[in-house]
């Protein structure tokens, strides 16, 4: 049995389901992340994880024993946890009581308790606040004491809920950088939700995807990034180009799909008849003004329809029967003078395009 | 206006003298609100507490009847008190009726819907999220209720300094129960009425600059307080 497991969790609010039979095993070490969109139940499921709430149907076992409803031993097992949750809010009280808090409540001694409190404080780079109220720092300090306060007690699990979501990009990157230097830090067991599946791939072994109290997809991030199970997780991780088809032909697993009247090559185990999505990241589109002589099987012509720049990258969308997004750096847009109303050849490599069963 | 001017001039020398029996009487005002006080603060806030982190049948219709008696009348009390502790009622057989003793009593009562209502609304005012919090740190249930009475601290002591400003400027009850008697049960606000009564101004102005003044220190630590918030 994996360190944090779940067995069929399910969880009810006001008789809408937030979470179903979610199967969830996190091994010991391991960094895992939730991701999903808002709504999803990330949330939710973390604080079934922390015993904040209890859930309605389902079982959790941490390290093999299951979580009982008796408050002792789930405080005993709590203690054994830190949940940093998504909005930082801080006690009343100075950074260095604020940090010292949970040691208190575990019965430290004062001299201990000032060891740890001003190690950690000086991890997370508050030392000079030390004597400051919490209450008067910035968001990303704030998001900084929550951290340190989680780590003082020595958790085995540390369980984040969208760690770095309210806060500016040089306050997220750092509060980033902090979680990754503690994963690599600490033998300790993370399990975080995120909605920036960037920030996923960036810090976790493995990879969720909630889509409406429901897992869809684990894996490692490539897995499932590349090749999403359906059209939700798709749509999720950045799949923009999710395109309907019919397979007409199917030899050795290279296909042949029908779409909008054209056909588009792609490596799949879908048969003939099969309705399918193909899915196409527009990174993985390339533009060029004549037909390019690749080993690239798909070769799709078309009009641009609209061009987007934003910092060194150009979005922009061709009209081929059907819609293609392409994302092309701005430098070789500049150079091919992309722009609406221009003739354009799409290609993809068969390689790149993922198929998923259309229902 | 020259009998206000001389009353005055006379007030503020009682006061600078210090005068025995304004003094006396002074003091004995703000021992019984003291009292009371602190007595009404040890039940209440738990109390408080106990209702704000319990959930039952009826939380609602309570915390309405509390705030309901905030502004019970002071006489409603000190009636109610005069019938428990005269020596015909239930507790007569104690025998402080007319004592500050029973003062103290009947303004623990008078002030305790305030102080309750107002920790309640204190602990309310609490960010949802820092329970939370709290509980993820592995504080147990107590532990948790302590923090939240501590992050609410400022509320609740200016919930208490409110009560001990309704008890030291209540009249109502100490004249009732106290009896207003010289040198033992005599405060400030009674003896006002009554020297006013008499027609001794001086003395009344005198004690009405003393319990302004307190007004006034009750006010500033409070001001304090919140600004501290």
């Amino acid at each position: 049995m994996a360190f944090i497991q779940t067995v069929n969790l399910g969880y009810k609010r006001e008789g809408r389901d937030i979470l179903k039979n979610v199967n969830l095993a996190v091994e010991k070490g391991e960094t895992h992340a939730l991701i999903g969109p808002t709504g999803a139940g990330k949330t939710t499921f973390l604080r079934l994880i922390d015993m904040l709430d209890m859930p309605g149907t389902g079982k959790i076992f941490i390290n093999g024993v299951a979580v009982s409803h008796s408050e002792k031993s789930r405080l005993e097992i709590r203690r054994r946890m830190a949940f940093v949750l998504q909005k930082p809010v801080v006690f009343n009280l100075s950074v260095y009581d604020n940090v010292a808090y949970g040691l208190k409540w575990r019965g430290l001694k004062k001299h201990v308790i000032r060891e740890k409190v001003n190690d950690i404080l000086e991890t997370v780079e508050l030392v000079k606040y030390s004597k400051r109220n919490a209450r008067t720092l910035s968001g990303g300090e704030m998001q900084r004491v929550a951290i340190a306060r989680a780590i003082a007690t020595g958790p085995e699990i540390l369980l984040l809920d969208e760690p770095s979501a309210n806060l500016d990009p040089v306050s997220a990157a750092k509060i980033e950088d902090l979680i990754s230097g503690i994963i690599k830090q600490n033998a300790i067991t993370v399990l975080m939700s995120t909605h920036d599946m960037e920030q996923g791939q960036r810090l976790a072994d493995r990879i969720s995807v909630l889509i409406d109290g429901e897992i869809v997809q684990t894996g490692n991030a490539r897995e499932v990034f590349t090749s999403p199970k359906n059209r939700e997780v798709a749509e999720f991780v950045g799949m923009e180009n999710i395109i309907d088809g019919e397979v007409i032909s199917n030899e050795g697993n290279m296909a042949a799909i029908s779409v909008y009247g054209k056909t588009i090559e792609a490596i799949t185990e879908h048969g003939v008849d099969e309705k399918v999505s193909v899915c196409i990241r527009p990174e993985d589109v390339t533009v060029s003004l004549a037909r390019l002589s690749s080993s690239a099987r798909n070769v799709l012509e078309g009009t641009i329809i609209w061009t987007a720049y934003s910092g060194p990258l150009c979005r922009l969308e061709i009209d081929c029967g059907f819609p293609l997004v392409s994302l092309v750096t701005r430098r070789s847009a500049e150079e091919m003078d992309l722009k609406k109303g221009l003739k354009v050849f799409g290609t993809v490599k068969a390689v790149s395009i993922h198929v998923i069963a259309r229902h | 206006m020259e009998e206000i001017w001389n009353g005055l001039v006379r007030a503020l020398r009682l006061i600078f003298t210090f005068d025995p029996e304004v003094m006396q009487i002074a003091w004995l005002s703000i021992r019984v609100a003291i009292s009371s006080t602190l007595i009404a603060s040890l039940i209440c806030v738990p109390v408080g507490s106990l209702i704000h982190f319990n959930n039952f049948r009826g939380k609602r219709i309570l915390i309405s009847i509390i705030q309901t008696f905030y502004s019970v009348p002071t006489v409603t009390v000190g009636l109610f008190v005069f019938i428990l502790f005269s020596n015909k009622g239930p507790l007569g057989g104690l025998d402080i009726m007319f004592t500050p003793m029973v003062m103290v009593i009947g303004q623990v009562i008078l002030i305790s819907p305030i102080l309750t209502g107002l920790t309640i609304t204190g602990l309310s005012g609490v960010d949802k999220t820092i329970i939370d919090t709290a509980r993820s740190m592995g504080a147990s249930n107590w532990q948790t209720a302590v923090a939240i009475i501590k992050e609410a601290r400022f509320a609740v002591m200016a919930a208490v300094i409110l009560a001990f400003g309704r008890a030291i400027s209540e009249v109502g009850l100490a004249i009732m129960v106290g009896g207003n008697i010289r040198g033992f049960t005599r405060v400030l606000t009674t003896a006002i009425s009554l020297e006013t009564s008499k027609g001794d101004i001086e003395l009344s102005l005198a004690l009405g600059i003393i319990l302004i003044f307190i007004a006034l220190v009750v006010n500033f630590a409070m001001n304090r307080i919140q600004q501290r918030q």
